[in-house]
């Protein structure tokens, strides 16, 4: 209680210290005075008196000091005394305030930007209630060859048995991402929609903004077809108008009520703006259509082992309750054996780009550490200038803490400051970023400075303030005072000891911003090696994307379908500066609209019994998509109209596929595949294309298959005929990418297919620079890093050659005035800055084969010890520092000897 | 304990203890107090005092106010307050005891202590 009360007195008297001085001088005179008095009495001369009263009252400061130090807060008011010092300091040499400060905004922002992103995609939870008993569920299929590294994901009966047999799961539920139609509106669209079964919502647990969720009744085929809306997808389209509720939309052809809205903070893969009810016929559900994402709450308590056994017993039950799909042969899925792979859902959203933002981020840690190595070279240079003042502080009884403690706090006010400018660069470079950024970069719209971001960044500017003010506090708060005091004069010579630690902080500055060079050499080279791989279509720039409909009403005639696809790609010619159209299932690089494919097998390459064939991707084409997406026909020719409207069977396959199995692409002409199995014809290839880098240009070309847009049976359709109707056009023009020819193409095809969604508008050149976004990205951040530690190794060897020829002014002076010639001067301060650089290179090259091993994932065409890369790395930062040094190099040449020797 | 703190707190206690006998003093009075009983045993600097003051307002045992000193000249004047006064008796007592236990164990003999 009483220190309480204390504390509180003192923290008054903290905010009215002039007030009490007074108070307490006037007091002090009083006694003296009175003691002056008594003294007079006691017959002492008046002078005496008052020197005896003033020694017995002791040392008034000395009291003052330590009546001060009870009056209020010593420790805050000694710290607001160095911070107006400091602060007076520092406004006294603008220069470098500034320098440092751009140096730390620079360092702390970048870093807490690339925090900001980390955080909000890796560390924080997703936003979802008790996020951690979410869990995405896919399966492991070691029996079937060719499947991508995400699993194989649901299909329908597995839906039924997992949501009937589950021990484990408190809600379970699949779903899928794809386009709903909304037409019966003056602009009808394609909004994303969310797919899904009974049980999603409730696993996720976000509860409507209004109306209600899915029921099972919503699932259920035959009931009313009902729809929810996002809550940025009702707001621009519906003005966020209440009454929704219970209104009727035209959702693909048909009428859906609006059942509810999702609130503002409903986050989903994909960002979706409708959510349907996915409903599956148990009567029509067999083992396969695995084209389904699982998601599943785990019951309280239950562990991912725990779950994974489950599903593994329920794999066996989901295998013997359902029939195989006709003409699929049952032993395929036997064989395949499948396995349950259950992962944390956020593990599922994230996926692999973990590695490239934790390089990015150790990547700027280096640039910090080396801005903060910059920073402390300053810092001993300022403190060097200072011995003097400082040695008479310490002899006039400054304490060595005291003294720290001032360099201590210029440095972390430093850093401070730095990181304030450096969160307000973060805080901008993020809105740019989730305005900008990559779209492989997985929940991008939760990036932003929040509480936890806000930490890191003050963090880590206490940290650097105080790792770059340590060193000189450590070197020079403990000052030896008389050499300090005698070594000003011109007696004072250089001692190599002065200069270790800043030769330590540049030789360690540039075996950093080697490291950093190296990996960005890396990154470059590896998008020189991206850059040159042969996508497999030519002038991207040129093709425009567009996707469109058939409406509803024709699906049951698929000739009526392909012909109209036929006029609406004719009238697209015919608009100006179109060269070529083409039509298909999906354009190149649209893997996410293939899949990763289905089996097919040729005649004469039989395989094993229940065995399954590789996986092929897929792709249904009209005339004319490959010379309008530039695709080399390698060998025979590319489709008819004829071979359309005949419904011949005819196949184009690609040319890595053609040499697995035949060898070379002419012998795979006339050969006959078919893809699913038995139930398909065999179709005879008459084509072979060059290979087109479907995945991206980093990853092998898948083996490809192209049919007819339009067959007489298929085997997704039975022995009924089949056409796309959902497809892609590709128009060539040299006014790809402009609005006249967007507006165009889209009243094109409006005037044909009755005002159906045109949706999926990009150019063939985004979808390639999308599939290299995270490569550039990546190279982006390693390249603006990579110059930084450069530019700062640089000034940090210019600084030190640049000091140590004022210091040595007078030594080269007398060298001059010796004989000494003015280039072996100039090659003694080169040799200087060249030994720096070339250890600091040798220790950064051990470093870089160390550290860029864990960037190897993020290579494509080089390794991680590229020789190339680590000597012109080397090279150029030899050729820098020789640079960097030459110039303080040549005004020591030019000194004047007898000027030089004056002057002290 | 460092020996600085020891010398405090005797000295707020004779602070204490002089306000009581002799009501509202200032400064110079208390330490002139101070002085003639310790018969100069207590050869302090008469400035020591004042930080003591501060801290003993600052706990409040004790309250200060600007007053007319003998010779009609302004002083500040400090008295006892009734928190002050009760830590006075808690300290005596304390104090006495402390003494008690002190002056019996330098009393006792070697055999006692076995």
């Amino acid at each position: 209680m009483k220190a309480v009360r204390r504390l509180l007195q003192r923290l008054i008297s903290w905010t009215r210290a002039s007030r009490d001085e007074e108070i307490l001088r006037a007091e002090i005179d009083e006694h003296i005075a009175m003691q002056t008095a008594e003294n007079l009495r006691a017959g002492l001369p008046p002078l005496e008196a008052r020197r005896q009263a003033l020694l017995k009252f002791g040392s008034v400061e000395a009291m003052k000091e330590s009546y001060r130090e009870q009056r209020s807060l010593p420790l805050m008011e000694t710290l607001a005394a160095d911070l107006r010092h400091v602060v007076r300091r520092l406004r006294k040499t603008p220069g470098f305030t500034a320098a440092v400060l751009l140096t730390m905004a620079l360092g702390i922002g970048a870093n807490t930007a690339i925090f900001g992103v980390i955080d909000s995609i890796l560390i924080r939870p997703l936003p979802y209630p008790r996020a951690e008993e979410l869990v995405g569920v896919s399966h492991t299929a070691p029996g079937l060859p060719g499947l991508g590294a995400a699993g194989l994901t649901c299909s329908a009966s597995m839906y039924f048995t997992y949501r009937d047999a589950n021990q484990t799961f408190e809600h379970f539920g699949v779903w899928n991402i794809g386009g709903a139609s909304l037409t019966g509106v003056a602009e009808p669209e394609m909004p994303r929609a969310l797919n899904v079964t009974y049980g999603v919502l409730d696993a996720i647990g976000v509860k409507p903004l209004l109306g209600r969720w899915f029921s099972q009744a919503d699932d259920t085929p035959g009931s009313a077809e009902t729809v929810m809306l996002s809550y940025g997808y009702w707001r621009r389209r519906f003005a966020g108008d209440t009454s929704i509720v219970g209104r009727t939309l035209t959702i693909n052809s048909t009428p859906h009520t609006v059942i509810g809205v999702m609130p503002e903070a409903f986050r989903f893969q994909r960002d979706p703006e409708l959510i349907l009810p996915q409903r599956f016929d148990r009567h029509e559900t067999f083992l396969g259509g695995f084209g389904f994402q699982g998601i599943a709450r785990l019951k309280p308590g239950v562990t991912m082992a725990q779950a994974n056994a489950d599903v593994s017993r329920m794999l066996g039950i989901w295998l013997n309750a359902w029939a195989p799909n006709p003409g699929i042969d049952p032993a395929i899925f036997q064989n395949a054996r499948l396995g349950p792979r259950l992962q944390p859902l956020k593990q599922d959203i994230v996926g692999d780009v973990g590695t490239a933002l934790w390089v990015v981020m150790g990547t700027l840690g280096l640039v910090l550490l080396i801005a903060c190595a910059n920073v402390a070279n300053l810092m001993l240079v300022r403190a060097e200038s200072r011995q003097q003042e400082l040695a008479i502080r310490a002899a006039l009884g400054a304490g060595w803490g005291r003294i720290a403690r001032e360099m201590l706090v210029e440095s972390i006010t430093l850093g401070l400051l730095g990181g304030a400018l450096g969160l307000g660069l973060a805080g901008a470079g993020l809105r740019f970023l989730a305005a900008n950024g990559p779209d492989t970069l997985p929940r991008l719209d939760e990036i932003g400075v929040d509480p936890v971001v806000l930490a890191f960044a003050v963090g880590v500017s206490l940290l650097s303030g105080a790792l770059f003010g340590v060193i000189p506090s450590l070197k020079y708060a403990r000052p030896h005072v008389a050499a300090a005091l005698r070594g000003m004069g011109r007696t004072y010579g250089q001692s190599r000891e002065r200069h270790r630690a800043r030769n330590t902080l540049v030789v360690v500055q540039v075996a950093l911003a080697l490291v950093l060079l190296v990996g960005s050499g890396l990154m470059i080279r590896t998008f020189q090696q991206l850059r040159s791989v042969q996508p497999g279509f030519t002038h991207a720039e040129e093709v425009l994307i567009l996707h469109s409909l058939a409406p509803n009403a024709m699906a049951n005639e698929p000739e009526r379908v392909m012909r109209m696809h036929h006029e609406i790609m004719d009238k697209l010619a015919a608009l100006p500066g179109v060269r070529s159209v083409g039509f298909g299932s999906a354009a190149p690089m649209e893997s996410f609209l293939t899949g990763f494919g289905n089996p097919v097998d040729a005649e004469d390459k039989r395989i094993a019994e229940g065995q399954v064939a590789p996986a092929r991707r897929i792709r249904r084409i009209a005339p004319g998509y490959f010379s309008s997406v530039g695709t080399r026909v390698v060998a025979g020719r590319d489709m008819t109209w004829t071979d359309l409207y005949e419904r011949r069977r005819v196949a184009i396959v690609s040319e890595n596929l053609a040499r697995e199995w035949w060898g070379d692409p002419r012998a795979a002409l006339g050969k006959r595949i078919r893809e699913g199995g038995a139930a398909d014809p065999w179709r005879e290839i008459v084509g072979v294309v060059e290979n087109v880098y479907d995945d991206g240009v980093q990853v092998k070309p898948p083996e490809s298959v192209y049919w007819p847009a339009l067959m007489d049976r298929y085997i997704w359709t039975g022995d009924k005929e089949f056409a796309v109707t959902s497809g892609m056009f590709a128009i060539r023009s040299n006014r790809a990418g402009t609005e006249g020819l967007l507006a165009e193409a889209r009243q094109v095809i409006w005037s044909v297919n009755g005002r159906q969604p045109v949706f999926l508008v990009t150019t063939l050149k985004a979808l390639y620079d999308q599939s290299m976004a995270r490569t550039s990205f990546t190279l982006v951040i390693l390249a603006i890093a990579g110059g930084m530690a450069l530019a700062l190794g640089i000034i940090g060897i210019y600084g030190v050659i640049a000091y140590s020829v004022s210091q040595r002014t007078r030594e080269i002076g007398i060298r001059t005035a010796l004989g000494a010639q003015p280039a072996g001067v100039l090659g003694m301060f080169v040799r200087h800055g060249l030994s720096l650089a070339g250890v600091g290179a040798a220790l950064g090259l051990v470093a870089a084969v160390g550290l860029t091993r864990l960037m190897s994932s993020l290579l494509f065409g080089v390794t991680a010890l590229d020789p190339v890369t680590y000597v012109t790395v080397s090279a150029v930062l030899i050729a820098a520092a020789v640079l960097a040094s030459l110039l303080p190099a040549r005004r020591a040449m030019t000194i004047d000897p007898v000027q030089a020797l004056r002057a002290e | 304990m460092k020996d600085s703190d020891v010398r405090q707190g005797t000295l707020a206690l004779m602070v204490l203890k002089t306000l009581d006998v002799l009501g509202p003093l200032h400064g110079y009075g208390i330490a002139r107090r101070i002085e003639q009983i310790s018969g100069d045993l207590l050869t302090v600097n008469q400035g020591t005092l004042y930080p003591v003051l501060l801290r003993l307002v600052q706990e409040g045992s004790i309250a200060s106010e600007w007053g007319a000193s003998d010779n009609n000249r302004k002083a500040r004047f400090y008295r006892l307050t009734r928190q002050g006064r009760k830590q006075l008796q808690a300290e005596t007592r304390t104090w006495e005891q402390t003494t008690a236990i002190i002056g019996r164990f330098f009393a006792a003999k070697e055999e006692d202590l076995r």
